[in-house]
């Protein structure tokens, strides 16, 4: 038997990050926490420590997935995890979440005002408003909460569906944190042996 | 004695997510440096529990050679 250590019931944050949401959008924030940490890991360990062992999405699919059996496991499509749509899925990831800070800076800037809703998928826009009291902090505070809510969301709904469709971790071939991280770490071993695809042992 | 089949992790397809390691029963895969994901040969005893876990499906078992 393996050991189980306490970031192993890390999939339980992921379900709060989520719940709080629900009632008060501000928690949102929290999410910088799951940006901060694998890029701090990726850049300055040049691992995946994160991915591979404190990530609460990862194995809350893994677990409901696996444990839970809400997946077919089966193999996903062989382009769901090669560069190109890897790659490709990170750049109109980060496009959006570049967009997401522009709609913040327009509110901040006065060019814009509040809008109290999530956007799920990127097109379908959902009322929010219940988890927000005007005024409670700047607009643009709030402005970010629901748009940064809106990607985690987004994301969270295509990892469930890929984990029934296919595994339980399917998510994660083309994750964008994880490609971002993976990107970097081999960025740092460049040139250095041990992580080469060259050596493919 | 080694079992008759081992894993092996495709460099080209694995997204070092390391959902084969959190998976093996006997601690055989490592994460090289956040890049990719290694199996142990010694280690490994072909359980395949890995290779059913991995969203990018790239691991394979392979056969040892026969030794004499
Ligand atoms: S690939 Fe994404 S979802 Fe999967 S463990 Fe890494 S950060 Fe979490
Ligand atoms: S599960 Fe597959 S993609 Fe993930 S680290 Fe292991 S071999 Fe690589
Ligand atoms: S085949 Fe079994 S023992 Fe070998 S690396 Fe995979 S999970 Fe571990």
């Amino acid at each position: 038997m393996k050991k189980t250590h306490w970031y192993d019931y890390l999939w339980i944050w992921a379900i709060i990050y989520f719940a709080l949401g629900f009632f008060n959008i501000l928690f949102a924030w929290l999410g910088m926490i799951d940006f901060l940490l694998p890029l701090g890991f990726a850049v300055f360990g040049g691992n995946k420590y994160f991915c591979n062992h404190l990530c609460g999405r990862g194995q809350l699919l893994a677990r409901l997935g696996g444990k839970w059996k809400c997946s077919r496991n089966r193999p996903a499509p062989r382009w769901m995890a090669s560069p190109w749509f890897r790659y490709g899925f990170l750049a109109f990831f980060l496009t959006m979440f570049g967009n997401m800070i522009f709609q913040t800076w327009l509110v901040a800037a006065g060019a814009a005002s509040l809008r109290e809703a999530i956007k799920l998928f990127w097109t379908i826009r959902v009322p929010w408003g219940w988890t927000y009291t005007a005024g409670l902090v700047p607009d643009w505070v709030a402005q970010f909460s629901f748009g940064f809510y809106s990607l985690m969301l987004t994301s969270l709904l295509l990892g469930l569906i890929v984990m029934v469709l296919y595994r339980p971790r399917t998510w994660c071939s083309f994750c964008p944190m994880g490609t971002m991280t993976q990107g970097v770490c081999r960025l740092k071993r460049m040139g250095k042996d041990g992580a080469s695809e060259k050596e493919n042992v | 004695m080694l079992s008759k089949r081992y894993a092996w992790a495709d460099r080209s397809r694995c997204v070092a997510c390391g959902a084969c390691a959190n998976e093996c029963p006997r601690g055989a895969v490592e994460i090289l440096h956040g890049c990719f994901a290694r199996m142990d040969a010694e280690r490994c005893v072909g359980c395949g529990k890995c290779a059913a876990v991995c969203p990018a499906d790239c691991i394979t078992l392979l056969e040892r050679e026969a030794r004499v």
